[in-house]
């Protein structure tokens, strides 16, 4: 006797009906191949555009995450500069009187304040990215440069905010700029490229060694020390100045003084060294970033 | 599906190598350990293939590096079509976000275009049935609720292969059941499917081709009931070592498991489906056991469980028992069909559990003409045989 049951799958209960058809994977290559990584790679910027919604949407997360934690929201990407340039103006301005070219010195110190922020800001998140999001590192398939690069990103939301403060204090003391407002943008980019170079070799590095956590805070105070932010320029020694500048920041604050409040001090030098220091840092980090983003997901 | 030929091949071995950097810097201390050795396979597709073996064996990281977020040390694999991982359920997620913007954020980590996740929104909020909770903050979910929100997501990803890691785990039997058919579904539609999982019963029923894997090497591979027959038949085989030598028990180790014997009251001892069974435990202690607790479990083949036998439910055993001693239980006759059951056994001092031995032994139960008809049902159509009469109604 052999009545052998039906052997169907049961219909487990409360199973919803869902659409059948495959989301269409246009743009996703046809074959993937998975092999041991060779010496150096480069940058797959096909990639990075694939995944450029990952991208907004983890800026998009740090933005919202950032504000809703707090009380007073947005308006910790003001104070934190405007505040700054209160102590500044009291301290420098006033005490010091320090020679400000032409410009009141809050708006000298916050002009320099603005693009400072956004760059501290930027490569400290960036360089404690990969630790902070190691739970996706070791989940998830995506970029690795995803994350510092999003972290970059996310602080440009607070620049946006800090900078319609500016533009409040120019009306306030009567300042228009000239035509060289139009190249701000691009002092803008040096800064950005500057926060994601720095972000890439310390969210590498981070990952190995984790003390660079403790050494970001450090760096950011340090290296605002080595930036014209309280003071100007023309204070360095002329036989320091070249040495000055190859700090990026440099070239940047300059830049954002010269474009916005009408500086007569054109930073020529500077910013050719500045930028060509940026190259550098940036290319180099990138190649550092690709070559231990191996290692990532056993590490961290 | 269209242009997308399905294959998966690990042509040479995929190996990891595994830096212990945590302790004292990073080059000093490196010990080398495969992960995996000589992995090759192939998956065709539409085909679902589970892959079992112990824990460490390597199952993760061989889904890992498939998910590309750890690289080989050598071998190749192609994969051709779209991957969808599932290591995890809720990467990604945070507690700040509500539940409408974690839905969003997940599905953008695990790869779905921003298009894709609206159009999917409605169903993925119906799965998981929190509707009336999506504005509210994660870090308010009950653990459920979570959890039955990130598997929803997941369970929508919709690629060509998919890569599950054991996540069927979550959620209570009702969402268990649910997430089962959703699985089966996405089977039976003709995806490629890895599932990782040590649920014999769902590795039997949703996949087709299963791999066991056993110290980062392929053990084995076929059918799926072969090889789960073959995985719980390793474990067993430990079952003739005493079990004073067991490593894999847990417990707080104040009292140990020292021996079981599993006899039948039978006069030639052997089991059959009639016999009742006689367990002999041994066990030892530091000290007198108070309020000791001894509960057999016996399971089949398929990891599902039978019986349940408690010094608690019937009583029988003193309030204190000797440092070193053995208990005895003897069951009503058992009515099992013939076949193979396994035996855990857990010892527990107040409630507290001392020590727990799984798949401390088995036993095999021969067949036995209960009904005095000659028909025995099979194993793998039911486990009891039950005593009953027949006759016809008058008018």
């Amino acid at each position: 006797m052999n009545l052998k049951p039906n052997r169907e799958m049961p219909e487990y209960p409360g199973l919803l009906i869902e659409e059948p058809n495959l989301s269409a994977p246009a743009d996703h290559p046809a074959k993937t191949i998975i092999e041991p990584p060779r010496g150096w790679q480069v940058i797959n910027l096909r990639e990075i555009w694939r995944y450029r919604e990952l991208l907004y949407f983890l800026a998009w997360r740090d933005v919202k995450v950032r504000y809703k934690q707090t009380a007073i929201g947005a308006l910790w990407a003001v104070l934190q500069p405007f505040l700054t340039m209160v102590v500044f103006s009291i301290l420098f301005g006033r005490l010091m009187g320090l020679d400000t070219e032409g410009a009141p010195y809050p708006v000298f110190a916050y002009a320099a304040l603005l693009p400072w922020t956004f760059f501290s800001g930027a490569f400290t998140r960036s360089g404690n990215s990969l630790i902070s999001d190691a739970n996706l590192i070791s989940k998830v398939y995506f970029p690795r440069l995803i994350l510092p690069f999003s972290a970059v990103i996310s602080m440009l939301v607070d620049f946006g905010i800090a900078f319609i403060i500016l533009i409040g204090m120019m009306l306030y003391y009567g300042i228009t700029p000239g035509a060289a407002v139009l190249v701000l943008p691009l002092f803008l980019l040096l800064a950005f490229l500057t926060a994601l170079g720095i972000g890439l070799w310390l969210s590498a590095l981070n990952v190995k060694y984790r003390d660079i956590t403790y050494v970001i805070p450090f760096m950011a105070q340090f290296w605002l020390f080595l930036t014209p932010v309280a003071y100007p320029t023309s204070l360095i020694p002329d036989r320091w100045q070249l040495l000055y500048s190859l700090n990026p920041m440099v070239g940047v604050v300059e830049g954002f003084r010269w474009a916005l409040l009408g500086n007569p001090y054109i930073p020529g030098m500077p910013l050719i060294l500045s930028t060509g220091a940026v190259l550098a840092l940036f290319i180099g980090g990138l190649f550092y970033f690709r070559r231990m983003e191996n290692e990532f997901a056993d590490v961290v | 599906m269209g242009y997308v030929t399905l294959r998966e091949a690990i042509v040479t071995a995929a190996q990891v190598p595994w830096q212990i950097l945590r302790d004292g810097g990073p080059r000093n201390s490196r010990k080398e350990f495969w992960a995996l050795k000589d992995v090759s396979f192939e998956v065709r597709q539409g085909e679902v293939l589970g892959i079992i073996g112990r824990n460490g064996a390597g199952k993760s990281t061989l889904l890992k590096i498939l998910a590309r977020v750890t690289h080989p040390t050598t071998g190749r694999a192609e994969i051709s079509g779209r991957v969808g991982s599932l290591l995890e359920v809720g990467t990604g997620f945070h507690p700040e976000l509500t539940g409408r913007e974690n839905i969003f954020l997940n599905g953008a980590i695990l790869g779905m275009k921003k298009v894709e996740i609206l159009r999917k929104f409605d169903a993925i909020v119906d799965f998981a049935e929190i509707d009336k909770f999506l504005d509210t903050p994660v870090k308010r979910y009950s653990s459920g609720m979570y959890m039955r929100l990130a598997f929803s997501i997941a369970a929508h990803l919709d690629p060509e292969i998919l890569i599950v890691d054991e996540v069927l785990a979550v959620g209570d039997s009702a969402f268990q059941k649910k997430c089962l058919g959703k699985m089966g579904r996405v089977a039976s539609e003709g995806r490629t499917v890895l599932f990782v999982s040590h649920n014999m019963p769902a590795v039997v029923s949703l996949c087709d081709r299963a791999l066991l894997l056993e110290s980062g090497k392929l053990a084995a591979e076929g059918s799926p009931a072969s090889i789960v027959q073959q995985y719980l038949a390793k474990e067993m085989s430990t079952s003739v070592i005493p079990l004073d030598q067991r490593e894999d028990r847990s417990g707080d180790g104040s009292a140990r498991i020292e021996f079981l014997k599993v006899e039948s009251t039978d006069p030639d001892k052997i089991i059959r489906s009639g016999s009742r069974l006689k367990l002999t435990i041994g066990y030892s202690s530091d000290r007198s056991v108070q309020r000791p607790q001894f509960v057999v479990s016996i399971y089949d083949q398929m990891d599902t469980g039978i019986f349940l036998l408690h010094n608690d439910f019937v009583g029988g055993l003193p309030e204190t028992l000797p440092s070193r001693g053995s208990v005895t239980c003897l069951t009503d006759p058992i009515n099992l069909t013939p076949g193979r059951c396994y035996v855990h056994i857990e010892l527990l001092k107040g409630n507290v559990r001392a020590d727990l031995v799984p798949y401390a032994g088995y036993f095999d139960v021969e067949a036995d003409d209960l009904f005095g008809s000659g028909m025995v049902p099979p194993r793998d159509w039911v486990l009891y045989m039950l005593g009953h009469s027949w006759w016809l109604n008058e008018d």
